[in-house]
């Protein structure tokens, strides 16, 4: 039997600050060698649950397991086995490239005559080579980030933990750097990464769908169209405005975004034809328009999985 | 051994980032620089030049004498003469002089009789430092030359002044300002070197890897031992050149003793690293330890003219040890063994902060 074999799991983790709730009752299992993704807002305990993850933070209750070792327990020992990129750029920006490199190797313990090595081979799969002795605190957006996963990466860690890792970068550096993601994950990493931006959540394999702490929705990108409770039809109208204005006062409809000169509607699962429904709404107000209904994206997703559960709590 | 590397990767980079840091730079050559010569030249409790006036109702050749002999004891320096007791007042209400003179229209014949004194010093008494110079006035000889000498009483008392022969406050001033200078700077400079790495950011990388407590506390405290040692050579250099401070006893015991005091500093700067979470607090904690070590430690003022009080708090600093055993090398020439339980207070002390800030620093964000 070709058993898939799990690098992360988590059970009933929960953290609170006080009274506040950060992370409620998250369960996990990531496999190994995957991409996986937490996708949320701002405050929807990301942040929190990876610094779980990786023993920064002992949970308020739940437990979780990071390649079969308990990570309230073991978090020492585990430290040599994962790679943590912060959120914001936290290694010396009064070092040169090249000596942040060099102190992460010997702080990882890198036996000497493979540092050198190392450092070199990193500086060229991450193109620093030329800014060996370039103060990190004067580099770009883009290649302080690529500096920061060559240091999470030095040690070969079985699992990367990122924490919104672009943030600050534009989007080719993005595009260069989920490349570099890929190829790790390629070589067997685990690779556990929080973002905010849509696109990024749909290369994941799988990934989980955070609010207010807890976990909406998870799955890979297709799993989590298939189960949404809702159906998404796109408007092309002559005058969008007019048509979301008409189309707000219909009661079944659950959300409206407006995307350029195009609409999207979601609508419960519960209405049988939605694109009749719409027609009908438009041709009612002589609204001239395009309906097409199409596959929800992330976006849809997470809209749709949020709302449902303000609807379940309210 | 992989401790070994972990421990010189924090020192070297601690290196590297201090010298890039300027203004750190300066600080371990400015502050010792600067404090030294300040100190050293301000702060002088053997007391000259005071201004003073006098009033001279007598007018007398005695009298003459008397106002010629107190100006030529270098005490007073006679800014004006004036012409009643009044205005003597008034010049000392409005903060002119520290003391008056005022010699009375009957000074010859109270000389001679010496039944009343013959002269009154009105004095800013508010200081006690010039309410003691005014007494040492008082006791200023003066008779007419004719005059039968008084029987010749011996003084019951004799001064006899041991080590600083000439009276000159940098000799004292000088080997505190070491203890001074030091816990300023080492309290600080370790505080605040892990505070930034905690405000940048740092720490949260450096405590995701596996680097252990102890080594990251031991490769941030080896290079400002070194820098604590820098500043000793160059406080002892600068006193030697600049105020003639000798140094009596053992190089090697002044280098010994102050090794444990930097160490004991360095503690003390790691917890208040703990406890700090921005640069700005661990400075405002390390001035509320700073104060009360300059104050009540000895360096300002006699140990034993204190409240039991305030020298059972004294015991409890690190400054208070340090500044006996450093005068007492310095100044007395005195062995570092005869000392011992100074310097095991230190060691005390020591032991205490560091194993409170290891035990306070955890890995962890919570």
């Amino acid at each position: 039997m070709n058993q898939k074999q799990i690098a992360i799991t988590a059970s009933g983790l929960t953290m609170k600050f006080g009274s506040l709730v950060a992370v409620d009752n998250v369960d996990l299992e990531i496999e190994k060698g995957t991409i996986y993704g937490f996708l949320g807002p701002n405050g929807s305990g990301k942040s929190t649950t990876i610094r779980m993850l990786c023993g920064l933070l002992t949970p308020s209750a739940g437990s979780a397991t990071v390649m079969g070792m308990d990570t309230r327990k073991e978090s020492e020992s585990l430290k040599q086995r994962i790679g943590y990129m912060t959120q914001r750029f936290s290694l010396y920006e009064d070092l040169s490239v090249g000596e942040n490199l060099k102190f992460i190797s010997e702080i990882y313990a890198v036996p000497r005559r493979q540092r050198r090595k190392r450092v070199e081979e990193l500086l060229d799969v991450f193109s620093l080579s030329d800014r060996v002795k370039q103060r990190s605190g004067t580099l770009s957006g883009g290649q302080k980030q690529r500096l920061a996963l060559a240091c999470a990466t030095l040690h070969k860690p079985e699992i990367l933990f990122l924490d919104e890792p672009t943030s600050a970068v534009d989007p080719q550096n993005r595009r260069d750097f989920w490349e570099a993601l890929f190829e790790l994950a390629e070589q067997g990493t685990t690779i556990l990464v929080s973002t905010h931006y849509m696109d990024e959540a749909a290369r994941c394999h799988s990934l989980a769908i955070l609010d207010e702490g807890a976990k909406v929705a998870d799955g890979s990108p297709r799993e989590l169209g298939e189960s949404i409770t809702a159906h998404v039809v796109e408007i092309e109208a002559e005058d969008p405005n007019s048509a979301r204005l008409c189309l707000l006062k219909e009661d079944s409809i659950s959300s409206i975004t407006q995307l350029g000169i195009k609409l999207r509607v979601m609508l419960p699962k519960s209405v049988d034809d939605p694109l009749a429904l719409v027609d009908a709404k438009l041709e009612q107000a002589e609204l001239k328009a395009k309906t097409e209904q199409v596959f929800p994206d992330l976006e849809d997703i997470f809209v749709a999985v949020t709302q449902k559960r303000r609807e379940d709590e309210s | 051994m992989n401790s070994l590397i972990r421990v010189l990767a924090v020192m070297r980079k601690e290196f590297l980032q201090m010298s890039r840091d300027r203004l750190t730079f300066g600080m371990i050559v400015g502050i010792p620089l600067i404090q030294l010569l300040l100190f050293g030249y301000a702060i002088n409790t053997d007391v000259r030049n005071l201004s003073g006036a006098y009033v001279d109702e007598a007018d007398t050749h005695l009298s003459r004498q008397l106002v010629a002999d107190i100006t030529a004891s270098q005490v007073l320096v006679m800014k004006q003469r004036v012409a009643s007791v009044t205005e003597l007042q008034q010049l000392l209400d409005r903060g002119e002089i520290s003391i008056g003179v005022a010699v009375p229209i009957d000074f010859d014949r109270r000389v001679i009789a010496r039944e009343r004194p013959a002269v009154q010093l009105l004095v800013d008494g508010a200081d006690p430092i010039i309410l003691g110079v005014a007494q040492q006035l008082a006791a200023l000889p003066l008779r007419f030359d004719s005059q039968e000498a008084q029987p010749d009483r011996a003084p019951l008392m004799e001064v006899r002044n041991f080590y600083n022969p000439e009276r000159r406050s940098a000799v004292n001033i000088v080997p505190g300002l070491i203890g001074v200078i030091l816990t300023m700077t080492m309290v600080l400079f370790t505080a605040v070197a892990i505070v930034r790495e905690k405000e940048r950011g740092n720490l949260e990388l450096l405590i995701n890897t596996p680097i252990k407590t102890p080594e990251l506390m031991l490769g941030k405290i080896f290079p400002y031992i070194l820098i604590g040692l820098i500043q000793l050579a160059l406080i002892l250099t600068l006193g030697w050149y600049f105020f003639e401070v000798p140094i009596r006893g053992s190089l090697l015991h002044v280098l010994a003793a102050a090794m444990v005091f930097i160490a004991a500093n360095l503690s003390l700067g790691l917890l208040v690293s703990t406890v700090a979470s921005t640069q700005f607090q661990a400075m405002q904690m390390t001035f509320f330890f700073f104060l009360p070590s300059i104050l009540i430690s000895g360096f300002m003022f006699p140990f034993d003219g204190m409240p039991i009080v305030a020298q059972n708090i004294a015991e409890a600093l690190p400054l208070t040890h340090f500044n006996r055993l450093v005068r007492g090398i310095i100044l007395r020439g005195a062995e570092i063994q005869t000392m011992l339980d100074e310097l095991l207070a230190l060691v005390i002390f020591m032991v205490v902060t560091l194993t409170l800030a290891i035990l306070r620093f955890k890995k962890r964000l919570d």
